[in-house]
């Protein structure tokens, strides 16, 4: 890995804290269900420059009817593309400002909202609304300069809930939402360094506290390139940190592995061997016998048919593998599944899953194969999309010479990478004339220079010293997606709020590693049941069991846990009286240690009282208890 | 200096569509494109479109001065890589979708073009939008088209509709009267901006009656630039109406729902918008619109027995004998009087002298203003013009028997017209005042129903 040298660039996309959307009075709420229901189709105007890229028009002919549901609470006919935006949301331009101003960005004069075409159906109106807002600037990380390209500030997009390759739906809840994409010079260095910016940068959105918080609330698009290759490879939907290594780390390597394969195909092979697509063939009735699961489960339906492709001088190059893994056919089947196929054969792998050896030699007597050179590949599927799969495969294997292509990928959770679509041409965006400009006066940008937020340090110090929490802890905190709700909980009970800090960081994040899902524990739960602990209906020790058992699932409310994990308020006469009890049962201990016989009876007591009573309350009863008991023997 | 010598000083020899390099006076540059400004009045920026495609503004006061990097052209993009691969097979699928050749036996359309656009073009390096009109690139726009129609497109002219007139009428139905003689059509589109369709929807309803093919009026809510437009998929329903209605005469097809579902055909006297932006804005008033078309086909609806339909002559292979009555002429002396609480009758004196002849008053109700009016409504009708109630409430009928007030109003003399939209009287009055001379008989063919825009029974229908 030493001589392979990084380069990534950052598109960060945050969703801002406003209340409402950027175009319209709806509330930025996620919907829990939708009202109605209606359909649109989307049709790319004429441009002038006529051909749109091969996978646009794809997705035009695939995607013709969108269906979109819609939630009153959260979108109006603006969203359903049935009035025309409202004016920009102020409160979204002064965040985006602050931004721009804290990362010393040259803003613009007169800002102009633009049109991004994007007819996938995620926007109604077929366009992403979005506006330059400044340019440059930077980023200080430990003395070190990070450039920033620029900063816009856009609406999200409606929130795909389904496709079935045929419909595709979508909530219009999320679309409207205003994010702010900041997209920084690409840098060199290690994965772990480059994650850091991505971590600084999201710890100075969230120091202006005027952005959104939780999963989903910040999208990384990442570009990456290895050996300063040509081919841009843009990654997109990167929600979390220790994702964003992993995706890096695993490209990384696919894309020096796709240079070593161009690499031995150069040097082994000559250019004029190699000739793609030059030979294909309908090759189902081949296939019409086969005893292959696969093969039958294609051919089972009656639109579905088998063609072969050759490929001259490839054999070998389909299969090698310069990392587990990361091969070429790899690559196209991941590529013939963007087009609607479940994946293709390549000669290097056959025969095998079932097809045979006289299969094999049919295809290659059909293609006329050279077996000691060339190779084919065999692609079964819909007869309609096969031709534009074709052609894809075929640009495909023409660009293996070079390396990496130019393509956008899908992050998977894992941090592996998936292919998506090729890379779209330039973005095609017209002006926006149903929004006037907006000017940026002097008279609107002083006030909001107050506004920029202290730098980290200044806002960790700052907080330690309010909420007296020791640096480590202030950090983890405000680092949460918890801190709001920490902020709320410090200031309406008499809880201390490191106790509630600890809980809301280290504690969720143990049980996290078990396994646990820590998205049910929404501010609604948090703040019942820091509230019953504060008017002392249970004890510190049963928040955690509270948080154990919603966080697997066994209970779904504060109430049922408190229920399943038998947890009562104990009053005091009842507290005394189990006391005395246990006092009385050990006499002897107490004879022989005095005050020390504390901890033991401690011990005892909370084997009966754990989660029911605050353990201080029981020690300081003790105390107290041994105090008189042992006072009165003197 | 005035900021517009400014800007002709910074600019020199540089044109719009033109790299340059913007040096500011801190020093820094911008590159990009100039961009012509929409709002022509504000000329203290310049518009700068950047290599990402934003377009920026920046302040004259801020530039230093300004490069040429080089020259608007029209740049062609690079084509695509050729595939190596050649199957006959599967190029067969291809097919051109721009092939004119094929579609000669098909219905044939005048496609007449009177503002708005129904179909744009987009020049992305610019984001200048153009609105497309010629046969050939409509096509391309909208290829779906070559299925139905073999279209001659005219423009007639290019009016935002508010701007739209009684002259403009009598231009539409002349144009129509020679696209009809000429025999060539199966079917006419006008293509109109939406404010007030609805109005010359009713102006050709009177001035073209007998009409031997259908007239379809045809626009868009959404501007044809966004790839969410209704504009295709309302012509596309347009053209479809015009070749294959039973029907003719005049009638508007815009969308029944939010939905891209289905187009509506609407009866051009009965017809209405009621939203200022959704697609579904236009309704048929007290009556279901006539024909439906979903999944490409039509529906006709189920008509009211009332309704006066005329067969297509052409689909009804009925001999093409044309007996077109056109009275194309339309006189603005009518005044439309919305009545409200407060409204000052002295008003009425006013529009008498101003040399009206006839007012549609839009009373409240089954039909009712203010007694205060009485009196000098007595005095409109007795020097010589003619008062007619319709309702403000758009749905249902005037009826000026139930309650005193209507009583008394018929008793100055003035006439209830059923449920004539009160836009509709409006323009049958212009277009009666036009073209016939006697008060009486114009007084008696407005209380007529000569092109179901008054409809004697309302069906019952579920909203
Ligand atoms: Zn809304």
């Amino acid at each position: 890995m030493n001589e392979i040298i990084l380069k990534v660039g950052f598109e960060i996309h945050q969703q801002l804290s406003t209340k409402n959307k950027l175009f319209c009075n709806c509330k930025c709420l996620e919907a829990e269900n939708y009202d109605s229901i209606f359909l649109r189709k989307l049709r790319p105007a004429h441009s002038e420059l006529g051909s749109y890229d091969r996978a646009s028009i794809f997705e035009f002919t695939k995607m013709r009817t969108i269906k979109y549901h819609s939630s009153y609470l959260s979108s109006c006919l603006v969203e359903a593309d049935e009035e025309p935006p409202h004016e920009i949301n102020r409160d979204a331009m002064d965040t985006a400002l602050i931004i721009s101003l804290a990362l010393n960005s040259n803003i613009i004069d007169e800002i102009n909202v633009m049109r991004k075409i994007v007819i996938d159906g995620s926007n109604t109106s077929g366009f992403q609304r979005t506006m330059l807002i400044s340019y440059g600037g930077h980023l200080q990380i430990d003395g070190k300069k990070i450039g920033v390209q620029t900063i816009c500030l856009e609406e999200d997009s409606g929130k795909l809930l389904s496709d079935d390759g045929k419909f595709r739906e979508y909530g219009l809840d999320r679309l409207g939402i205003p994010l702010i994409e900041i997209a920084l010079e690409p840098v060199t260095g290690t994965p772990t360094e480059i994650v850091k910016i991505a971590l600084n940068l999201g710890r100075l959105l969230r120091t202006t506290k005027r952005v959104a918080r939780g999963l989903g609330s910040i999208r990384q698009d990442v570009n990456i390139s290895v050996n300063n290759g040509k081919g841009i490879v843009e990654i997109k939907g990167v929600q979390r940190l220790d994702q964003l290594i992993k995706v890096i780390e695993y490209e990384t390597i696919r894309q020096h592995g796709l240079i070593l394969i161009a690499e031995k195909m150069n040097r082994e092979r000559k250019s004029n061997d190699i000739i793609i697509g030059d030979k294909i063939m309908d090759i189902t009735n081949i296939f019409m016998d086969s005893s292959s699961k696969i093969v039958q489960k294609v051919i089972s339906n009656k639109e579905n048919i088998f063609m072969a492709i050759r490929v001259k001088g490839f054999k070998g190059l389909f299969g090698f593998e310069p990392y587990p893994d990361i091969r070429i056919g790899k690559e196209l089947g991941e590529l013939v599944r963007f087009y609607g196929f479940g994946g293709l054969f390549h000669s290097d792998e056959l025969p095998n899953y079932g097809i045979t050896d006289i299969e094999v030699r049919k295809v290659n007597e059909i293609l006329d194969i050279d077996i000691s050179k060339d190779g084919f590949i065999i692609l079964g599927g819909p007869r309609e999309k096969m031709s534009i799969a074709i052609s894809a495969i075929c640009d495909r294997l023409n660009n293996v010479s070079s390396g990496v292509p130019s393509e956008t990928r899908a992050a998977r959770i894992d941090g592996k990478t998936i292919y998506s679509r090729p890379k779209p041409g330039s973005a095609r965006m017209y002006p926006e004339t149903d929004i006037a400009p907006f000017k940026i006066t002097d008279d609107l940008l002083v006030p909001l220079k107050e506004k920029v937020p202290k730098s980290w340090n200044e806002t960790i110090s700052y907080l330690a010293k309010k909420y007296q929490l020791n640096k480590n802890l202030a950090e983890k905190i405000f680092d949460s997606n918890y801190f709001e709700i920490f902020e709320v909980l410090s200031g309406l009970t008499k809880i201390s709020p490191s106790f509630i800090a600890s809980k809301l960081t280290e504690d969720i994040l143990n049980f996290e590693r078990q396994g646990y899902d820590s998205s049910i524990l929404n501010n609604n739960i948090l703040l019942d049941i820091f509230k019953r602990l504060d008017s002392g209906l249970i004890a510190k020790e049963s928040i955690n069991l509270i948080m154990e058992k919603l966080m697997n699932r066994t209970t779904k409310s504060v109430d049922e846990s408190i229920r399943v994990l038998g947890i009562k308020s104990i009053s005091d006469e009842e507290l005394e009286k189990i006391i005395d009890k246990i006092i009385e049962d050990n006499v002897l201990i107490i004879q022989e240690k005095g005050m020390k016989a504390t901890s033991a009876l401690m011990g005892k007591c909370m084997t009966i009282l754990r989660g029911k009573v605050n353990g201080k309350k029981i020690n300081d009863l003790i105390n107290n208890k041994l105090n008189i008991i042992l006072n009165l023997k003197k | 200096m005035s900021t517009n010598d400014d800007l002709q000083s910074i600019l020199n020899d540089i044109k719009v569509g033109d790299i340059v390099n913007v040096v500011l006076n801190n020093s820094s540059v911008i590159s990009g494109r100039l961009m012509p400004r929409y709002e022509s009045s504000e000329r203290d920026h310049i518009v700068i479109k950047l290599p990402n495609g934003y377009n920026v503004g920046i302040m004259l006061k801020k530039i230093k001065f300004i490069t040429k990097v080089s020259s608007f052209s029209i740049e062609t993009e690079e084509l695509p890589k050729k595939n190596l691969y050649n199957s006959s097979s599967l190029k067969s699928q291809h097919k051109n979708d721009n092939d004119l050749s094929q579609i000669s036996n098909l219905p044939k359309i005048a496609l007449i073009s009177t503002g708005g656009t129904i179909a744009s073009k987009i020049d992305y390096r610019t984001g200048g939008v153009t609105s497309v009109l010629s046969a050939k690139d409509l096509y391309t726009s909208i290829p779906e088209l070559s299925l139905y129609a073999s279209i001659d497109t005219e423009i007639l002219f290019n009016e935002y509709s508010e701007n739209i007139g009684p002259m403009h009428w009598h231009l539409i139905a002349n144009k129509i009267i020679e696209k009809i003689n000429s025999g060539n059509y199966d079917g006419i589109i006008i293509s109109h901006g939406t404010d007030t369709m609805s109005y010359t929807a009713a102006a050709l309803s009177f001035a073209l009656q007998d009409l031997p093919i259908p007239v379809i009026i045809v626009g868009a809510q959404r501007s044809s630039d966004r790839p969410s437009s209704d504009a295709s998929s309302n012509l596309i329903a347009s053209v479809i109406f015009a070749t294959q209605l039973d029907y003719s005469g005049v009638f508007v097809a815009m969308h029944g729902s939010i939905s891209d579902k289905e187009i509506y055909c609407h009866i051009g006297t009965r017809v209405r918008k009621n939203h200022t932006s959704k697609r579904d804005a236009f309704k048929s008033i007290d009556i279901p619109p006539i024909a439906v078309v979903q999944d490409d086909r039509v529906e006709i609806q189920k008509i009211p027995s009332n309704i006066i339909l005329h067969k297509n002559k052409n689909r009804n292979k009925i001999n093409k004998e044309f007996n077109i009555i056109s009275k194309t002429k339309f006189d603005d002396r009518v005044f439309l009087l919305k009545y409200y609480p407060g409204f000052n009758p002295i008003l009425i004196e006013n529009v008498q002298k101003l040399g009206y002849k006839v007012i549609i008053i839009e009373g409240t109700g089954l039909g009712h203003i203010n007694r205060n009016c009485f009196s000098y409504l007595k005095d409109a009708i007795a020097s010589g013009m003619l008062v007619f109630m319709t309702s403000q409430c758009i749905w249902g009928r005037t009826n000026l028997n139930v309650y005193d007030t209507g009583r008394d109003l018929q008793k100055i003399g003035i006439i209830s017209l059923s449920n004539m939209l009160s836009e509709t009287a409006m323009v049958k009055a212009m277009w009666l005042l036009a073209n016939y001379n006697d008060l009486d008989y114009i007084r008696n063919k407005m209380q007529e129903n000569i092109s179901n825009e008054i409809t004697f029974i309302t069906p019952i229908v579920e909203e």
